[in-house]
């Protein structure tokens, strides 16, 4: 049994005069999922993300949220909906207090904005005017008014740009606790990191079209990167035995460093544990495993643009 | 409509937090009315039909205030809203754009309220100004007249690119208006020329529809200032359906 998708996008397609930002785009986002949608500058990843916010109207293919068109039945639907978006503001004067009370009169049900006030580190700031916030606390306020509705799908662009790692880690629980509740949040990012660690299942696009789409698990396996085993042995050690390993396909040795290669995370465990049995005492171990970086970087064949 | 009165009470607070706004529509047209009063007092003179010169100011200066707000801070609002991605923010949101446009029109209702209401008690108090007009009447002209330099704003910020261009734009209007409308000097003291030249100031009509009121005239007597204004209100309506921009 297989509950009804709350985000459903097929063959979305969506051009600016002769650029098409987004090309026959399908993916569909469930219930209590973490959805992360990265890729270059410019790949389409906004644009997607306002077509489903109702803030465009796409050339072509279907685009359902909570069952419903965000085009054409944006008063049912935007209720129900938390958006946080790249490029936006509040009035230079207004107060932060005053901007979740006002943005929280909008709705007929609305989550308490103290609460959020506290989580999202800006309680002190409470009477502060917008202009004088610093960007990391700009892009939280954002965030407190993405949720000032407790709505049932979150959409958030880009979530911790601009955020220092501490902030970013405090966004991430936030994040997750909103899920935790039951609700639902789209994402799009451009640290790998942060898809890897937050997102479910995450979507990777590139010039308009989503090239690759899974968990980060499994993106990760799906390129075959090898994980590597580096170590120091002490006294006299001959690693050659070590390669009889199944899960170990090369070692490189200097001196009495020497760095082991697998296909799969469990050539950690395999190596560490032979290496016990066979009673080599050995330090400076470094694991250095695949990640969505690696993922991304092969699936688009490029470093991220800024 | 949810939404509707918190946010036009925001604005109105945003109005009045804004120094330019609130010197202009607050301050400053009780500045030209404690100097120029304490320099004329409001003496009954042939010259003003038998009015003194308060009589005849406050309504002028309240024309000022409604030109302030309806075309300057509208104008300049919703031109830096745009560009600043405030109006974007709002867009996602149950708040429709009717109704952001509603509480800015209801915010500069306040402002423009504020404004004449410091004017009316200062000259009552310290002038002895004469309204002659029932009050209904004069309430019925300030409002027509406010809507009008609203329509006015509307499509000026339909029409202007950026808050820059916004700002050049209002006060190349904004100061030829002021000086030769009749609003600060009285049209008794302006040019032939300079009188009739001004005829093709919007401001014009509202000066002298309110003056008018103010001291009794009948409407019949001002049908064609009436017809000029609810003219700005169709037409603005009708420019501003077209040419109004989110983004």
């Amino acid at each position: 049994m297989v509950a009804l998708p709350v985000v459903s996008v097929e063959r979305l397609r969506k051009t600016y005069g002769p650029v098409i930002a987004v090309d026959e785009v399908s993916f569909e986002v469930q219930e209590g999922e973490i959805f992360g949608m990265v890729g270059p500058n410019g790949a389409g990843k906004t644009t997607t993300i306002e077509c489903m916010e109702g803030l465009r109207r796409p050339d072509s293919g279907r685009v359902a949220v909570l069952g419903l068109d965000p085009d054409r039945n944006g008063n049912a639907l935007r209720p129900r909906i938390g958006a946080q978006l790249q490029t936006s503001a509040l009035p230079e004067r207004m107060r932060v207090w005053e901007a979740l009370d006002l943005f929280a009169s909008f709705y007929r049900r609305s989550a308490d904005w103290n609460v959020l006030l506290e989580r999202l580190g800006l309680a002190e700031k409470r009477s502060a005017f917008f202009s004088k916030l610093s960007g990391g606390q700009k892009q939280r306020l954002f965030i407190g008014l993405a949720l000032v509705n407790d709505p049932e799908v979150v959409f958030l662009d880009e979530l911790t740009t601009g955020l220092d790692p501490q902030a970013r880690r405090a966004i991430w629980d936030l994040v997750r606790e909103v899920r935790g509740n039951g609700k639902t949040v789209f994402l799009t990012t451009h640290f790998m990191e942060e898809a890897e660690r937050l997102c479910d299942r995450v979507a990777v696009m590139e010039r308009g079209r989503i090239v690759a789409l899974d968990t980060p698990a499994n993106l990760i396996d799906s390129i075959g990167a090898e994980t590597r085993i580096a170590f120091t042995a002490e006294g006299t050690f001959e690693p050659g035995w070590l390669e009889k390993l199944p899960t170990v396909t090369g070692i490189d040795s200097m001196d009495d460093r020497h760095v082991v290669r697998g296909t799969s995370d469990r050539v950690i465990v395999d190596v560490v544990n032979a290496l016990s049995v066979k009673g080599v005492r050995f330090r400076d171990l470094r694991t250095e495993q695949p990640t969505l970086e690696d993922v991304f970087l092969k699936l688009t064949g490029r470093q991220m643009r800024d | 409509m949810r939404g509707l009165w918190k946010f036009t009470w925001v604005e109105l607070k945003l109005f009045l937090r804004e120094p330019m706004g609130a010197f202009f529509t607050l301050i400053f047209p009780m500045m030209m009315l404690l100097c120029f009063g304490s320099i004329y007092g409001n003496k009954p003179s042939p010259h003003f039909g038998g009015f003194g010169l308060v009589d005849i100011a406050v309504p002028g200066y309240s024309a000022m205030v409604i030109c302030m707000s309806g075309m300057f801070l509208l104008t300049i609002r919703i031109a830096s809203y745009r560009e600043q991605g405030v109006l974007r923010r709002l867009r996602p949101t149950p708040l429709r754009p009717h109704a952001v446009l509603a509480a800015q029109v209801l915010a500069l209702f306040g402002m423009t309220a504020l404004g004449m209401t410091a004017l009316l008690v200062t000259g009552k108090l310290l002038y002895h100004m004469r309204v002659v007009g029932d009050p209904l009447s004069v309430a019925a002209a300030l409002t027509l007249s406010t809507l009008s330099f609203l329509a006015l704003g509307f499509v000026l910020a339909g029409i202007v690119p950026t808050t820059r261009t916004a700002l050049a734009t209002v006060m190349a209007l904004f100061y030829p208006m002021i000086f030769l409308s009749g609003a600060t000097i009285p049209r008794e003291d302006l040019p032939a020329t300079i009188r009739r030249v001004s005829q093709f100031f919007p401001l014009t009509h509202v000066v002298n529809l309110l003056r008018g009121i103010w001291i009794g005239d009948p409407w019949g007597r001002h049908l064609p200032e009436v017809g000029v204004l609810v003219g700005m209100i169709v037409v603005g309506v009708a420019i501003t359906a077209k040419t109004f921009r989110w983004e």
